[in-house]
């Protein structure tokens, strides 16, 4: 039973067979002038030009990546670098990912500062924060769409608002780039709706190919490059195309996009279902907030039990989910994300976090609300005589 | 990730769970990963007089590894004099678990912290400080 969609998900048969002629029959490089590399080259404009209408944009302003994280850090480091002169103030929240918070961070070494902004019980971002943070020297606001641990929804056209009316105020650039990698096929994606100048998609989490990303960067948006090699993506992400990943993930992005109204309810009320039936468990709480919260995401603590633990013993149940707990993590330090939400580091141990799929079915959620209490069990005995 | 032994000791640990009037019992907890151990211990005198672990029982909040190593311990001291029982150590606890991941190494010594403490005390309610100083010395060496 997967129940770790937000990790990764399966490649959509569909994207396979899309994506199979690139690999030995069409391989050519879209760089080349002969008839291979036509056929290459036409496959990544149609892929542009699709992935622009999907996402009510100008396919001038799609830019295939690496991944996710390339996406980020072109991003945070091209605004940064390009508006270097205008100033050295970037802004962000706890609960980014490290794909974010750590080019933020690692920024810090070149002279810039940053403003890490705190979030609420719900995992929310704190909105006058953002208002008096922003200040002249500013050049750079990257704030998630939504949560990957805990589902919190944040309000990014509010946030975009914010942005925009201090920068006319202040008369200066202000970047907003949306780290929105976990949210194709839960939450609005046409872009142009959403105010962003820059938005960050990573292709593994709605049926892609993984190695593969998209950077929406908005006409007129400056953008320094980050490393150098070519003419290719308008030199910001120079290296040969990938053009079967780039055919894949926009493949991917249509089917998404096609199956999301269908899929979208289906989920949440199973998402409800299990959100319902873990609760019956004494000491349990979600995390995130209990309505702005994407429709995939189950997230609880559960006292009295280490996640590491649980996830082995649902494992050898057959189910896969993941945690925030310390033991967990490759650093040994409970999650960001959870700390930043006020939940102690002790509270953050039981930390759990079932993430659904179109494929997840009521029966899988069922079994899971049948297992987990045992599971629970078995581990708070080894506890009992702890005070 | 984990090994045979490892997988087998955290699903089924030996030795888990109260102790009934146990001589002493002690615990300690991981400030920065948030594990938390407690281990109880019943002494006995072996032929030669000298006090030896008859039974120990371990509970824990902890990670699998956690789990595993304490386990793994309460098996390796089980029987042995108090001053052997203070010599396991993390590569004796790994090399009987057929090896641990480097970064859970640490996770075992939770476990040998608690028993440190468990020693310690049982010492010094016995009222022979000068012992416990011994041992706190041997264990930290």
């Amino acid at each position: 039973m997967y129940l770790d969609y937000a990790a990764t998900t399966p490649v959509y048969p569909e994207v396979v067979q899309a994506m199979a002629p690139y690999w030995n029959k069409k391989f050519g490089n879209p760089s080349s002038v002969h008839s291979w590399g036509q056929e290459a080259r036409m496959a990544i404009d149609k892929s542009r030009a699709r992935a622009a209408e999907l996402l009510g944009v100008e396919p001038m302003e799609i830019i295939f990546t690496g991944t996710t994280t390339s996406s980020t850090n072109l991003a945070i480091q091209g605004v940064a670098k390009v508006l270097k002169n205008q100033g050295n103030h970037l802004i962000t929240s706890a609960i980014e990912h490290h794909g974010v918070l750590d080019v933020v961070r690692g920024l810090e070494k070149q002279g810039f500062i940053n403003t890490i902004l705190g979030v609420d019980k719900y995992g929310l971002v704190d909105l006058k924060a953002l208002e008096s943070a922003i200040t002249k020297k500013t050049t750079l606001a990257t704030i998630m769409y939504a949560n990957n641990e805990v589902g919190a929804v944040q309000p990014i056209k509010k946030i975009a608002r914010i942005i925009k009316s201090k920068e006319k105020e202040l008369k200066t650039k202000i970047c907003f780039h949306v780290d929105a990698a976990t949210t194709v096929g839960w939450l609005d994606i046409k872009v142009n709706r959403l105010g962003a100048d820059l938005l960050t998609l990573g292709s593994h989490k709605f049926g892609g190919p993984k190695g593969v990303g998209i950077l929406y960067l908005k006409k007129g948006t400056p953008l320094a490059p980050i490393f150098f090699g070519g003419h290719h993506e308008k030199g910001i992400w120079p290296g040969t195309e990938a053009t079967p990943l780039i055919v894949g993930m926009v493949k991917a992005l249509e089917i998404s996009l096609k199956n999301e109204k269908k899929v979208k309810s289906r989920v949440k009320s199973l998402r409800d279902r299990l959100i319902k039936g873990v609760l019956q468990i004494p000491n349990t709480q979600l995390t995130g907030h209990p309505q702005k919260r994407l429709a995939d995401i189950a997230s609880f603590i559960i006292k009295g039990v280490e996640g590491e633990a649980m996830l082995l013993l649902l494992s050898d149940y057959g189910i896969a989910a993941s945690s925030g707990s310390a033991c967990t993590s490759g650093e040994l330090k409970p999650s960001h994300v959870l700390l930043a939400m006020g939940i102690p580091a002790e509270k953050a141990h039981g930390s759990i976090r079932f993430s659904l799929g179109e494929k997840t079915t009521k029966e899988e959620i069922d079994y899971v609300i049948k297992v987990l209490p045992g599971v629970v069990g078995r581990l708070r005995k080894m506890r009992r005589g702890i005070s | 990730m984990y090994s045979k032994k490892v997988m087998d000791h955290f699903r089924h640990p030996r030795n888990m769970g109260e102790m009934k009037n146990p001589d002493v019992q002690a615990q300690v907890g991981n400030s920065i990963c948030g594990d938390i151990m407690k281990i109880y211990l019943k002494i006995n005198k072996n032929k030669k007089g000298e006090d030896y672990v008859k039974e120990i029982k371990f509970q824990t909040l902890g990670c699998a590894a956690a789990i595993a190593t304490t386990s793994a311990l309460t098996e390796l001291v089980k029987g042995k004099t108090l001053k052997q029982a203070l010599g396991v150590d993390k590569k004796a606890i790994a090399k009987y678990l057929g090896g641990l991941p480097p970064i859970k190494l640490h996770c075992s010594i939770l476990s040998q912290e608690a028993l440190r403490k468990a020693i310690k005390k049982l010492k010094l309610g016995k009222g022979k400080k000068k012992v416990a100083d011994k041992i706190d010395g041997v264990s930290q060496s």
